[in-house]
């Protein structure tokens, strides 16, 4: 021991109480992301009762086309909507711990914008650029331009002297510049197209299926257990960057890791379901409220916020208008902008 | 005993490299070592070369290891450092904020025995009432204690401290030095310090920079602060009287340069 112990040692009895609490907020998440993810199979336009549901999911039979409509349609959206908003969750949740900065999101990063530009490529200018199947080509070229902002970010935050607030400007840039484009191809388009990207942006859970779901799943998984396995270090980027290589962490490292995995994680979601705004920056900002900032603990809950705000965003969707779906990306923002206002407003009493 | 060889480092500018020391010879014995100059000697830079935290010319030693070669892990077992300002922000406890100090030996679950030392620190610093609280919520001087609580957490060999009392009240200031001056034996403590009469109340060991890149003297407080070097190296006059201990105790300063009043 470093000094002459003081007898007796104070105890942390606290600390173990906390870890508890900590616990039972994650499994009171879990429990309403279960909930959510049952009444989004049971709501539509024809609603189906939870009884039916358990019949379908652990038996495989029920009455007329409610297996097919489970199977096909309702289970692959509803767990959709969870997976896409854990994605944006940790997306936002380690953008924000790298750049120390709580209103940035993978948004502040250009992704989306990026990935906006690649589909009204495809929707406005018919651009088929990986050459594959027409119904999967819009969200293609959102990808690859999703990517190609992230490589962007990547290659710049590489640079020896790249800290937090220049990768925040040049990820404005990027947005600007995304932004600008997509408007050139706006202005050029006929009406029809033009409907379809707005509608594109507008984020829908409606097309998924299966395989779209897996593809993001796995993203999502692969991204999840790196992070929680560098859990310490990640904690550890909250310090003074000098401080953290001081523990043996490499600041710029880690931060080079987060980006490229947030931009691989946010890309699958947004060009899959388009753009979801908000999540990745509310989830965080819940979740650090709730745990701090151990990451052993705020991964996961920001994870479990995101996709309890998607899963709960697609229930009003659905409820809102009935018969109708609300797009999910619309539904999002409104829950969202309140919240994002009201961090704003805390920081500046704060000053 | 930590020591460095020939130790250079310039800043580069767009004129040419802007020297801050040139070819350093120190030794630092275990103990209380203080480092001391005018501002812009290097005193800082010098503490972030040791660590490696800058890239630097010449070589530092640890006993027979040579810690110029040595990784990032077997650097961090060795030495602490608190950065002289600290920008953390982070939404932990102070608890778990010095956990954090700990950051090679920790695992999925936090063991017993790294929460013990823990709060063993923090009663050494008479702050451990402060562990439940929020970091962020902490004053100056308390966040302070606590960055310092979580350099020192991990009992290195070597603790490299800059300016560790600046932002304490009085007391504190007090009881922090007279801590590090009565740290286990064989540990090094390198601080940087402002205040004179607290470097030489506490200090074993005393390093003055010149302020021109070199080194000053070094020896006990009462073989380095002296007039003469009071008046050479921080351009001041002094009356330097010595207790009944011999420790020096500086009083009646005035600035060499002629200011008008």
């Amino acid at each position: 021991m470093p000094v002459k112990a003081k007898t007796p040692v104070p105890d942390h009895f606290f600390y173990d109480l906390m870890l508890k609490r900590r616990t039972v907020i994650i499994a009171v998440l879990l429990g309403l992301a279960a909930v959510l993810f049952l009444l989004n199979i049971s709501l539509g336009s024809s609603p189906i009762p939870l009884g039916e549901i358990f019949k379908v999911l652990f038996i495989g039979k029920g009455q007329g086309n409610n297996v097919m409509i489970i199977r096909d349609i309702r289970l692959p959206m509803s767990l959709m909507a969870l997976v896409v908003g854990a994605s944006l969750g940790i997306g936002g949740c380690e953008i924000q711990t790298i750049l120390r900065n709580p209103i940035a999101s993978p948004f502040t990063l250009g992704i989306t914008n990026a990935a906006t530009f690649g589909a009204a490529l495809g929707l406005i200018l018919n651009a088929n650029l990986l050459k594959v199947s027409e119904s999967i080509m819009v969200t293609a070229n959102a990808f690859v331009f999703a990517l190609l902002a992230s490589v962007c970010i990547y290659a710049f935050s590489s640079r020896a002297r790249a800290g937090k607030s220049s990768i925040v400007l040049f990820g404005i840039a990027l947005n600007f510049f995304f932004t600008a484009l997509t408007m050139i191809l706006q202005y050029v388009s006929d009406s029809e197209d033009l409907k379809s990207l707005v509608f594109w942006n507008m984020g829908s859970l409606l097309k998924t299926n299966w395989t779209k779901l897996f593809i993001v799943l796995g993203a999502l998984l692969f991204c999840f257990l790196i992070f929680h396995r560098n859990a310490w270090k990640l904690t550890a980027m909250t310090l003074d960057d000098t401080k953290a290589k001081s523990l043996g962490v490499d600041a710029q490292k880690i931060r080079r890791m987060v980006i490229i995995l947030t931009s691989l994680v946010t890309a699958f979601a947004v060009s899959f379901v388009g753009s979801i705004g908000f999540v990745g920056i509310i989830a965080p900002h819940i979740a650090r409220q709730l745990v701090g900032e151990d990451q052993r603990f705020f991964l996961s809950l920001s994870a479990l916020i995101g996709a309890v705000v998607v899963a709960l965003s697609f229930t009003v969707s659905k409820l809102i208008i009935p018969g109708v779906v609300l797009p999910i990306g619309l539904v999002t923002a409104v829950v969202g902008i309140p919240v994002f206002l009201s961090i704003i407003f805390r920081e500046r009493e704060v000053m | 005993m930590l020591r460095t060889e020939n130790l250079s480092f310039s800043y580069k500018t767009k004129k040419g490299p802007l020297p801050v020391f040139q070819d350093l010879n120190v030794s630092f014995s275990p103990g209380f070592n203080v480092v001391l100059g005018p501002n812009g000697s290097g005193k800082s830079t010098l503490l972030k070369s040791i660590f490696g935290l800058l890239p630097y010319e010449g070589t530092v030693w640890y006993q027979k290891e040579n810690v110029t070669a040595m990784g990032i892990d077997d650097k961090t077992k060795l030495m602490s450092y608190l950065p002289q300002m600290d920008t953390s922000f982070s939404v932990l406890t102070v608890l778990e904020m010095v956990l954090l100090g700990r950051l090679p030996e920790l695992g999925r679950k936090v063991k017993d025995e790294d929460l013990h030392s823990v709060m063993e620190i923090l009663a050494s610093l008479n702050i451990e009432r402060l562990a439940p609280r929020r970091f962020t919520e902490l004053s100056g001087g308390q966040k302070k204690m606590v960055l310092v609580a979580q350099a020192l957490v991990r009992n290195p060999k070597v603790i490299l401290l800059d300016e560790p009392v600046n932002s304490l009240d009085l007391q504190k200031q007090l009881e922090l030095c007279h801590l590090l001056r009565c740290l286990e034996e064989g540990t090094s403590i390198i601080a940087v310090l402002h205040d004179l009469n607290l470097a030489v109340q506490f200090a074993h060991h005393i390093v003055v920079l010149n302020g021109k890149g070199k080194l000053y003297g070094a020896g006990s407080p009462r073989e380095t602060v002296t007039e003469k070097m009071l008046r050479e190296v921080y351009g001041v006059v002094a009356s330097v009287n010595y207790d009944k201990n011999g420790r020096p105790a500086i009083s009646a300063i005035r600035s060499t340069r002629d200011v008008v009043a």
